[in-house]
C-alpha cells in the first residue's frame, strides 16, 4: 500500500509548480497542531533574543549584593542568583547566546558538510568510497559531546572555539545527508537529461541536484539546532564555552550547581529555557519532516 | 565466519582513522603546545624538556608509529599531572562508567520497549500522543539538568538519595546502588526518548505490512500478532538502533559524571582537560572511542547468530 501512494506523491511533487507545492506544504505543516507549537516557541525565541533589551527588566550583568539568592516573587519573576543578578533578564539575554552560537556552529557544519557530500556522492569512485565515508564513520565513532568538548579544549576553549567545535561535530551528519541524496538523485532522469544536453557537472550540482536535496537537509538543520543548543549549554557548563560570568544558559548552569541545596530557581529557569528552546527546534523539524513526507499526502 | 571477518576488516580503516585523530590532537594545539600545557611563563628548559617528553621533536610519521606501538602493547603513556599511566588511570575509573553506562542502557531500553509498543498498538489514541509527546520532551531535556532536578528533589527536598558520594560496589553495595540511581535516570530517560521514537515507526512499518495482515486474516488475536509477529520484527532494527546510541550515551556520561561528582571515565576526560593533561585526554578519548567501536562489532555479530538472512544478505 504505502510503496504506491510514495511514488505516486513523489511524482505529484515533482511535477507540481513551486508555489502550488509550497502552499500544500504549509497546508500540511498546519494539520500537525504539536509543529505549528513548535513553530510558535521558535518564533518567541528568536523575538525574546531580538528584543532582549526591551524584555528583560533589568541588565543581565548588574549585581546588587543585597538582594542575592532572592527566591521568585520576591527578588523578580524568577528571583536573583548569588550575584544578586535578575534570573528572568540574564535567561532572556540567554536566549541570544543560545540561538547565535548554535546557528554558527550548524552553519559551520552545512557551509563544510554539505559542499563536500553532494562532490562525494556525485563523482562517487575511490575519494569517496575509502576517504570521505571513512573518514565518516570515524568521526561518528566518537561520542558527540566528547569531541566537541576535545575539539574545544585543543582550540582554547572559550564560546568562538565551541561555536566551531560543535560545527565539526556536526559535519559529518550533513555528508551522509547531502550525500544520500545525491545517490538518489543523480541517477533521475532530469540529471541524465541535463548531461545530454551538455550541462556540466558544476551546473548540475548546482542548479538540480542542490535544490532537490533542501528538504531533508532542512529537516536536519532544525533538528541540528535543537541539539547544537544542548551542546552550546553543555560545553558552558564545563567551562569550555561562554565564560563563567556571561548570561548564557549553560554558564548560568554552572554557577547554579553550587547552590543547588539553597536557589533551586537558579537552576530550574535556564534548563527549563533550554528545554522549550530544543523542543520548539525539535517538533519544528518533525513538522518539516512529516509535511515534506510523501506518505502523508491526501 | 566469513561474516565476522569481512566485519571485522570493514573495521580496520575506522580504527586507523580513530587512532590517527587522537594521535594528532597534541600535534593540533594551536601554537608550541609544550607552552600550551605548561603556561606561557615557564622556562626554555621545561618547555624542551616538555617537547622531548611528548616526542615533539620526532618528525610526524615516526611520533605516530611510536605512540601506535605503545598503544598497541597497553601503553597510553604517563599522566603529564602525576606519571601516573594513563592505561592506570583509565582501569580505575572503567568500571563506574560501565556500571553507569549499563544502567542507563536497561533503564531506557525498559523504557523504549514498554512505551514504544503502547504507543505504536494504540496509534492516535491520547496514549500515543501522550508518549511520542514524553519521548520528544526526553529529547528535549538536557541530561546534566535533569539531574540537577533530581538532586534538588530526591536529595535536598525529600531527602532519600545522595547527591553524590561514590563508592565502590565490592566496598559497599549499598552505598554504590544509592550513588548510582540518580544518574543513571538521569541519562537513561534522556536517551530513553530517542529509543522510543525508533521502536514505534519500527513498529508501525512492521503492523502496515503484509505479513501483520495475513496473520489477523489467519484470525490471529490482536495480542499474538503484535508480540510473536511485529515486535519480533520491529526489534531487529531497533537493537542495531540501540547499539549507535552507545556512543551518545558515552558522551552524556561526561556531564552526568561531572554534575554527581563520579569518578568515571567522562569526568576523568573532564579533570584533565582542565589540568591540560593532554596524554590522559588522548588515551581515554581513544578509550571510549574504541569501546564505542566494539559494542558495535558486537551486535552486529550477535545479529547474524539471531537472524541469519543478514549473513545471507551481505554476501551479495
Amino acid at each position: 500500500m504505502s510503496e504506491t501512494v510514495t511514488t505516486e506523491g513523489q511524482q505529484r511533487q515533482q511535477i507540481q509548480p513551486r508555489e502550488r507545492r509550497l502552499a500544500g506544504f504549509w497546508r500540511r505543516f498546519r494539520r500537525n497542531k504539536l509543529a505549528v507549537f513548535g513553530l510558535v516557541v521558535v518564533i518567541i525565541l528568536f523575538l525574546t533574543a531580538i528584543f532582549a533589551p526591551v524584555i528583560a527588566p533589568s541588565d543581565p550583568d548588574a549585581q546588587d549584593y543585597a538582594l542575592t539568592l532572592r527566591p521568585p516573587g520576591e527578588g523578580g519573576l524568577m528571583g536573583t542568583d548569588s550575584l544578586g543578578s535578575d534570573v528572568f533578564s540574564r535567561v532572556v539575554y540567554g536566549a541570544r547566546i543560545s540561538l547565535e552560537s548554535s546557528l554558527i556552529s550548524v552553519g559551520i557544519a552545512i557551509l563544510v558538510g554539505v559542499p563536500i557530500g553532494l562532490t562525494s556522492g556525485y563523482f562517487r569512485g575511490f575519494w569517496d568510497e575509502w576517504i570521505v565515508m571513512r573518514i565518516v564513520d570515524s568521526l561518528q565513532a566518537f561520542p558527540f559531546l566528547i569531541l566537541a568538548l576535545v575539539i574545544a579544549a585543543i582550540l582554547g576553549g572559550g564560546l568562538g572555539y565551541a561555536m566551531i567545535a560543535i560545527g565539526i561535530g556536526f559535519i559529518p551528519a550533513f555528508v551522509r545527508i547531502a550525500r544520500a541524496q545525491v545517490l538518489t538523485i543523480r541517477s533521475l532522469d532530469y540529471v541524465e537529461a541535463a548531461k545530454a544536453t551538455g550541462t556540466g557537472n558544476t551546473m548540475i550540482l548546482l542548479r538540480h541536484v542542490l535544490p532537490n536535496s533542501l528538504p531533508p537537509l532542512l529537516v536536519q538543520t532544525t533538528l541540528a539546532i535543537g541539539y547544537a543548543i544542548i551542546a552550546e549549554a553543555t560545553l558552558s557548563f564545563l567551562g569550555l564555552g561562554a565564560e563563567p560570568g556571561d548570561p548564557s544558559w549553560g554558564a548560568m548552569l554552572f554557577q547554579a550547581q553550587s547552590y543547588l541545596s539553597t536557589a533551586w530557581w537558579m537552576a530550574f529557569f535556564p534548563g527549563m529555557a533550554i528545554f522549550f528552546a530544543v523542543l520548539g527546534f525539535n517538533l519544528l523539524g518533525d513538522g518539516v519532516r512529516e509535511a515534506l513526507d510523501p506518505r502523508t499526502y491526501d | 565466519m566469513a561474516f565476522l571477518v569481512r566485519r571485522l576488516l570493514l573495521t580496520l580503516p575506522i580504527l586507523f582513522i580513530v587512532s590517527v585523530i587522537c594521535f594528532s590532537m597534541i600535534n593540533l594545539i594551536p601554537g608550541d603546545p609544550a607552552t600550551v600545557i605548561l603556561g606561557p611563563e615557564a622556562s626554555e628548559h621545561a618547555k624542551e624538556e616538555m617537547r622531548n617528553r611528548l616526542n615533539l621533536n620526532e618528525p610526524i610519521p615516526v611520533q605516530y608509529v611510536d605512540w601506535l606501538w605503545g598503544v598497541l602493547h597497553g601503553d597510553l603513556g604517563e599522566s603529564l599531572i602525576d606519571d601516573t599511566p594513563v592505561s592506570k588511570l583509565i582501569l580505575e575509573r572503567l568500571p563506574v562508567t560501565i556500571e553507569l553506562a549499563l544502567g542507563a542502557f536497561a533503564v531506557s531500553f525498559t523504557i523504549a520497549v514498554v512505551v514504544g509498543i503502547l504507543s505504536a498498538s494504540r496509534r492516535g489514541t491520547w496514549v500515543d500522543y501522550l508518549s511520542t509527546g514524553a519521548a520528544l520532551g526526553g529529547i528535549s531535556i538536557p541530561s546534566f539538568w535533569l539531574g540537577m532536578m533530581l538532586i534538588i528533589i530526591f536529595a535536598v527536598n525529600l531527602g532519600i538519595l545522595p547527591a553524590s558520594g561514590y563508592e565502590p560496589f565490592f566496598q559497599n553495595p549499598v552505598a554504590n546502588i544509592t550513588a548510582m540511581i540518580l544518574p543513571i535516570i538521569a541519562t537513561g530517560l534522556r536517551e530513553s526518548g530517542e529509543l522510543t521514537r525508533m521502536l514505534r515507526s519500527s513498529l508501525l512499518e512492521q503492523l502496515g505490512s503484509d505479513y501483520v495482515r495475513t496473520a489477523f486474516s489467519k484470525g490471529l488475536s490482536r495480542r499474538v500478532v503484535l508480540i510473536r509477529h511485529a515486535v519480533r520484527n520491529a526489534l531487529i532494527p531497533f537493537v542495531t538502533a540501540s547499539g549507535l546510541q552507545i556512543a551518545g550515551l558515552l558522551g552524556g556520561l561526561v556531564v552526568t559524571e561531572t554534575v554527581f561528582q563520579l569518578p568515571g571515565l567522562g569526568r576523568l576526560v573532564v579533570d584533565s582537560i582542565e589540568n591540560r593533561d593532554f596524554t590522559t585526554v588522548q588515551g581515554t578519548v581513544l578509550t571510549i572511542t574504541l569501546i564505542v567501536v566494539m559494542v558495535n562489532v558486537l551486535i552486529d555479530v550477535l545479529y547474524t547468530m539471531i537472524d541469519p538472512r543478514i549473513s545471507v544478505s551481505s554476501k551479495g
